[in-house]
């Protein structure tokens, strides 16, 4: 009998025999899977139960949305800005007109600066409160969303009476806002504020304490701060891993220049960043209090005056037409760092319109945070960064089989080459 | 239509076809517990071979169209679409974009059509319980 056993491989060799026998399987999620909530697809290449490979296709949200806003006029593709993404449309208006009105060099009255940061922030409130209630799905513990969603329809409702709409607001303007803040309304926001100060501290007795969400989100979907510095990740997935930057803080725009904003880590809360899910998932509700401080702020702060610069549209869309010259707006979206570019040449429609997403530098990290993690993972990880495949999904490929490699490029650029010094000979 | 009229719950499969997000988000909203639905028996499910009826929401953009298909071939009969959002319904403001196949019912035939940019829950809610109630019809006729 012992000799048997002695004949035997040892079982640590056993299992690396294994390991190595075991054929590599994708797995492909989506674009339409009950996992995820926009059409994205994500394929996974596991040996066993670790991810060892991951490939993701987008192109299914693609509406064309830059080249639309090029043929029409800027007050029209404003609301098409808005229509960018359903959960980020302060933002993207927002930076719409800010890029247009640096273009076209408008200032801004400051109270609309004001108006603007405080939609802003309410905006985000709503945003973090939908991703710790998907990010509570993801993990099975149901309860957590049921109360999120619940508290979420608050600023809902704050914002229906503000704009008139739950969800696409039409509020931005070139040149300011379209609708005022009266006194009765600001005494509405402050008490959702005070509602949401509470919502806050039970929210993180919640992600705290609770022994599920640590067990299942605790050390898995790391991304250092090395990494995420050389892949240029963006707004909250970025600051969970210890990068301190903000756009609020870095390049600050609308009313950010008068409110003291720091970049936030999860050390506000936590002793320590790790860079896991679970401090991505911390670092949302602590910028849910930083969005309750900024209201706050800007409703005492408020001065009076005009809220856009100029009320006549007809009159704005004339002195448009005479523009020549582009603008850039950086903006903090909820999920990170948004990009406007506008060229205006003297046309009635802008003659370029390029928007770069948070979700698109963030979805960069996600290859590094999934290798070597479990396939149950894979859900809650990629619903840490908060995708937004909508804002993401500027570009597609039509035709796989026309990709152009280096080679291929190459190729065409020496031909190119031979055929100019045919012409001149 | 009275409540008699529905008599087994509603299982509904949502398929974002493009989507901006903005009417996806209001359909979980109202599964949530201000307009929870789930009181009716309407649960969202997972495949479309468990569902009665298709949400179908966005555009219907090029890489999505044959995707589309599918999930409607897959779903059994009787079977009830229920287009929610003005996307859905006539491209809305993305109609001149050269990566748009839809509107939904150039493709698939659509039964309730549910407007609004996004439309309120209340607004998904009745749209889906109109189409419940020609479900139950159709049901009664065979």
């Amino acid at each position: 009998m012992k000799r048997v056993h002695q004949n035997l491989p040892k079982i640590s060799t056993m299992v690396k025999r294994m390991a190595d026998n075991e054929k590599k399987v994708n797995i492909p999620i989506g674009p339409i899977h009950p996992a995820l909530k926009e059409p994205v697809q994500i394929e996974v290449s596991v040996s066993g139960e670790r991810v060892t490979d991951v490939n993701i296709t987008l192109g299914h949200v693609h509406r064309g949305i830059e080249w639309v806003g090029t043929r029409r006029n800027p007050i029209q593709t404003l609301y098409i800005a808005e229509r960018v993404c359903g959960i980020c449309n302060i933002c993207h208006p927002m930076a719409f007109c800010i890029a247009i009105e640096n273009a076209a060099n408008i200032a801004v009255p400051e109270r609309a600066e004001y108006l603007r940061t405080i939609f802003a922030e309410l905006e985000r409130i709503h945003s973090h409160l939908l991703f710790l209630g998907v990010a509570a799905h993801e993990m099975g513990f149901d309860s957590i969303l049921h109360y999120t969603w619940l508290t979420r329809e608050k600023v809902l409702d704050v914002v229906e009476m503000l704009t008139g709409n739950r969800i696409t607001k039409g509020i931005m303007m070139i040149g300011g806002v379209r609708r005022d803040i009266s006194d009765s309304q600001a005494e509405k926001i402050r008490a959702a504020m005070d509602y949401y100060e509470k919502v806050y501290g039970k929210m993180c007795n919640i992600f705290l304490d609770d022994k599920t969400i640590k067990m299942r989100t605790r050390d898995i979907g790391f991304l250092s701060k090395k990494d995420a510095l050389r892949f240029c990740a963006v707004g909250p997935t970025a600051r969970a891993s210890g990068v301190k930057k903000d756009i609020r803080q870095d390049y600050p725009y609308a009313a950010y220049p008068d409110i003291d904003i720091e970049a936030l880590t999860p050390e506000f809360l936590l002793k320590e960043t790790r860079g896991d899910v679970y401090d991505r998932v911390v670092m949302r509700a602590i910028e849910i209090k930083q969005s309750i401080d900024i209201v706050r702020e800007c409703l005492k702060e408020m001065p009076s005056g005009p809220i856009v610069s100029e009320p006549v549209l007809q009159k704005l869309l004339f002195n448009l037409k005479q523009v020549q010259g582009e603008g850039v707006a950086l903006v903090e979206a909820p999920r990170g760092e948004l990009i406007h570019y506008i060229k205006m040449e003297k046309a009635d429609a802008p003659s370029s319109w390029k928007i770069r997403a948070p979700t698109y530098a963030n979805l960069h990290v996600l290859r590094t945070m999934l290798i070597g993690s479990e396939l149950a993972d894979v859900p809650v990880i990629v619903a840490s960064i908060d995708p937004c495949m909508s804002c993401a999904n500027r570009a597609i490929i039509a035709d796989k089989g026309a990709l152009l490699y280096q080679e291929k490029l190459r190729e065409l650029c020496i031909g190119k080459t031979r055929r100019l010094r045919g012409a001149t000979k | 239509m009275g409540i008699d009229a529905l008599k087994r719950s509603l299982w509904v499969f949502h398929v974002n076809a493009g989507s901006c997000n903005g009417c996806d988000i209001e359909i979980v909203a109202a599964l949530t517990p201000r307009y929870d639905v789930e009181r009716f028996g309407i649960k969202l499910v997972g495949t479309p071979r468990h569902a009665d009826v298709l949400l179908v929401t966005g555009p219907v953009t090029r890489q999505m169209k044959d995707k589309l298909l599918r999930v409607y071939e897959q779903t059994p009969e009787p079977k009830l679409v229920v287009v929610v959002g003005n996307c859905g319904s006539t491209c809305g403001v993305f109609y001149e974009s050269y990566n748009i196949e839809g509107p939904v019912d150039k493709l698939i035939p659509v039964d309730v059509y549910v407007h609004g940019c996004p439309p309120r829950p209340e607004a998904i809610i009745e749209g889906i319980a109109k189409a419940w109630a020609k479900l139950e019809k159709t049901k009664v006729k065979k």
